[in-house]
């Protein structure tokens, strides 16, 4: 048995790594919408399920019209991206905007508008694609291009060539928004108003500006990761995002919440345990517990952390002020 | 201003007669509210009630439309939340409510009966969910999970799946349902307890999102506990389960010369069995919110830290708020199981926690009549008004794809009310006092 763990262990990582980077991309926009607002976005799975519906769409329709896979793939994932980023702008400016405006000290309620605002998300998704195609399991059409594989480190490794686009654009996208957030004025406005929104107002930040560019930011980083989500494993549906996107709130907890190199390590982390775990539970048991335990592994990984380092591996503790 | 209220609800009684339907019914619901918005001599507005409920009762008999059912629910609370109505006005149009109409239309129409004993199931479970997240502020996303372990703590034992794991006379005779709600109310406080006591430490929204991914795994589990050894049979579901014998039920009936056939003997004694139940569930309910631990859960929930340094224990008092809830949803779940003879993981998913919060939401955080008319109201609007719905679509709008089916589409439903509720009015339909001020209170 420990022979066949360490023959597969190349290509449990490999697998892990690219899990990772789709989580790390979608922890990305809980943490960044946690920083500013202290709210858990629950609606932002949707939003990645929003963008893999768009890359899935933009393949359908462009694919026969643009012969270069790689421009196609661009295509989709700027549009996806794009559309990804405009619904969490409108989402912010529709359903939180007003509590906030409001004012309600009560937690509950931007907590409940989230989740409502996800259920709406996703039927809507599914109305839209019942009256465009009268179906909602969509499959990612293959291009040409973009399929192909290569074997690593004689044969320990199978990688599809897609892994890598997956693996590239998900560090550029990550190198990107470090640079960002450390390096531009908007950057420094985002800091500033997750660090405190009402002493950013007074130097002349306009908070709600901001909140909806956290929004566009963290929206159109979810909208990218769903299109690559939807070239890696190709079947889509308006409910895709419910799973990833609770595990990409975990690797968000995992890395400490509001913490941004937090969510990128806590992503890589949590593809690696989950696949790991995904892979090795039917050997370790003798097929008495499936794959489908993993998820339960994700979950209760949450909780650990939660009970046992709530600041996460890279957050700071932050005392309640009464 | 009485007169025309009274005219409304003349009007809407000859219409119930003339015209029974779902136009009538708005009208009613519509006559409904005005009888209960409008300023009315105590005379005045029993005479009122009366006739609406006769109106609703008459319209629900003759035409099977369950919007009429809403109107009744709406006069219990109505019963239940106005002043100056004389005591034994409430209790007497209650118990006719409860007792006459609804088994009069469900002899009529048995859908009557199923809906209202899934409306009762639900109302129970929304009062019980209410016990979480109204009095303590504690936003529990995974509710349906302990649902699921009532329902297969008798699933199990009330059919032949107990086999798989152990010897002994399998299914449990019927009789024993009474004796699995007694350890329903065990085993779900229990799993209250498992959960709770990680998750209960966290703050309100670790714990929303905490107890939303341990009632995935409570699903996954029942999901795939058929191997290595078959507990739940996977997701086949378990059935047939056994239902307690009600011999001494058709006697009871006969002797007050009501004779039941085949599909309605069980529908009546499961409908007052749930009655009972709600009774009860209502009940405790008084009585914590006004215990010292009722009073415990709103300060807590008001303030924590304030809550802390008045000497209540946080982790305790939360646990005991966590697993009252969870006992009210195991009992009821032993009812489903044998109601439905059947259980399977599909009835426990996220969306059956969302719709449970949503009936609290709707109803009012915190307020006990507010949850029941919840409860009527979104299992009404999911059993019947978007079947119903989906049946106009198909037949008078056939170009429209059949994907576009209403019925499929709860979630939409159920996700536009949350967020239209907390944006316009978050203390819900029939807000509970305190709460009403504690949304105000940042305004």
């Amino acid at each position: 048995m420990l022979e066949q763990i360490l023959t597969l262990l190349p290509q449990v990582i490999f697998d892990g790594l690219i899990l990772g980077f789709v989580y790390a991309m979608v922890a990305l926009g809980y943490t960044m919408v946690y920083g500013v607002l202290e709210l858990i976005n629950f609606a932002h799975s949707e939003i990645f399920m929003i963008g893999a519906v768009v890359g899935v769409e933009v393949f359908r329709y462009l694919a026969p019209q643009v012969e270069n896979g790689l421009l196609l793939l661009l295509l989709a994932l700027v549009l996806g991206g794009a559309v990804a980023g405009i619904t969490a702008i409108l989402v912010e400016r529709f359903a939180y905007r007003p509590l906030r405006k409001r004012g309600t000290t009560n937690r509950l309620v931007p907590l409940i508008t989230a989740i409502g605002v996800s259920f709406i998300l996703q039927d809507l998704v599914r109305l839209i694609e019942g009256l465009w195609h009268n179906e909602f399991f969509l499959r990612m059409r293959t291009v040409e291009d973009l399929e192909g594989s290569v074997e690593l480190f004689e044969g320990a490794i199978f990688a599809q060539n897609k892994s890598f686009i997956l693996m590239g654009v998900s560090i550029l996208m990550l190198v990107g928004l470090t640079y960002l957030v450390n390096r531009t004025k908007l950057g420094v406005a985002i800091r500033a108003v997750a660090q405190d929104l009402s002493t950013a107002s007074l130097m002349g930040i306009d908070p709600d500006r901001i909140i909806s560019r956290t929004f566009l930011i963290g929206g159109s980083l979810g909208g990218v990761a769903g299109v690559l989500f939807a070239l890696q494993y190709t079947t889509i549906t308006p409910y895709v995002g419910f799973l990833p996107g609770l595990k990409a709130f975990t690797a968000a907890v995992l890395g400490g919440i509001g913490n941004i190199p937090g969510a990128m390590v806590g992503g890589l982390v949590l593809g690696q345990l989950e696949n790991f775990f995904g892979t090795y539970l039917p050997i370790l048991t003798n097929g008495n517990f499936g794959t489908e335990y993993k998820d339960v592994v994700a979950f209760l990984i949450l909780i650990l952390i939660l009970l046992l380092r709530p600041q996460g591996l890279l957050g700071q503790v932050v005392k309640e002020k009464v | 201003m009485s007169a025309l209220s009274l005219l409304l609800s003349l009007a809407f009684l000859a219409l119930a007669f003339l015209a029974p339907g779902a136009l009538a019914n708005l009208f009613g619901l519509g006559a409904l509210a005005v009888a209960t918005f409008v300023r009315l001599s105590p005379q005045g507005r029993t005479l009122n009630l009366a006739l609406l409920t006769l109106a609703f009762t008459l319209g629900l008999m003759r035409s099977g439309n369950t919007l009429g059912l809403i109107g009744l629910v709406g006069i219990l609370v109505a019963l239940t939340t106005l002043p100056r109505i004389p005591t034994w006005v409430r209790a007497l149009l209650g118990l006719a409510i409860l007792l006459l109409s609804v088994p009069l239309a469900g002899f009529a129409n048995t859908f009557v009966f199923e809906l209202g004993i899934q409306i009762g199931i639900y109302a129970a479970m929304a009062l019980g969910l209410n016990v979480v997240v109204g009095m303590a502020g504690l936003l529990d996303l995974g509710y349906a999970a302990f649902f699921a372990v009532g329902a297969y703590t008798w699933a199990i034992f009330g059919s032949e799946q107990a086999k798989n794991f152990m010897q002994g006379n399998f299914p449990l005779p019927g009789e024993y349902m009474y004796l699995f709600m007694g350890i329903a109310i065990v085993t779900t406080a229990l799993t209250g307890l498992l959960i709770g006591l990680p998750a209960l430490r966290l703050r309100g929204d670790y714990l929303a999102i905490v107890t939303l991914g341990l009632g995935e795994v409570v699903r996954i589990l029942a999901n795939n506990l058929d191997h290595p050894v078959n507990f739940t049979n996977g997701p086949q579901g378990i059935t047939p389960v056994q239902r307690p014998p009600i011999d001494w039920f058709r006697e009871l009936m006969a002797a007050i010369g009501v004779r039941l056939d085949q599909t309605t003997d069980y529908q009546l004694f499961f409908y007052f069995l749930v009655l009972v139940m709600i009774g009860l569930v209502v009940l405790v309910n008084l009585n914590l919110a006004n215990s010292r631990f009722g009073r415990a859960w709103v300060a807590i929930r008001e303030d924590e830290i304030a809550a802390r340094s008045m000497g209540i224990p946080l982790l305790p008092t939360k646990l005991l708020a966590f697993m009252t809830g969870a006992a009210f949803s195991g009992v009821m779940g032993v009812i489903f199981a044998a109601q439905r003879t059947f259980v399977s993981p599909e009835s426990f998913t996220l969306l059956a926690s969302i719709t449970i919060l949503g009936m609290v939401i709707l109803g009012g955080m915190g307020s006990i009549p507010g949850a029941i008319l919840g409860a009527a109201a979104l299992t009404i609007l999911n059993l019947d008004i978007l079947k119903t719905f989906s049946e106009f679509v198909r037949t008078s709008l056939p170009q429209i794809p059949s994907q576009v089916d209403p019925a499929k589409y709860e979630r939409l439903v159920f996700g536009l009310i949350l967020v239209l509720m907390m944006i316009f009015r978050p203390e819900g339909l029939i807000p509970e006092k305190r709460h009403r001020a504690e949304m105000e209170e940042g305004a």
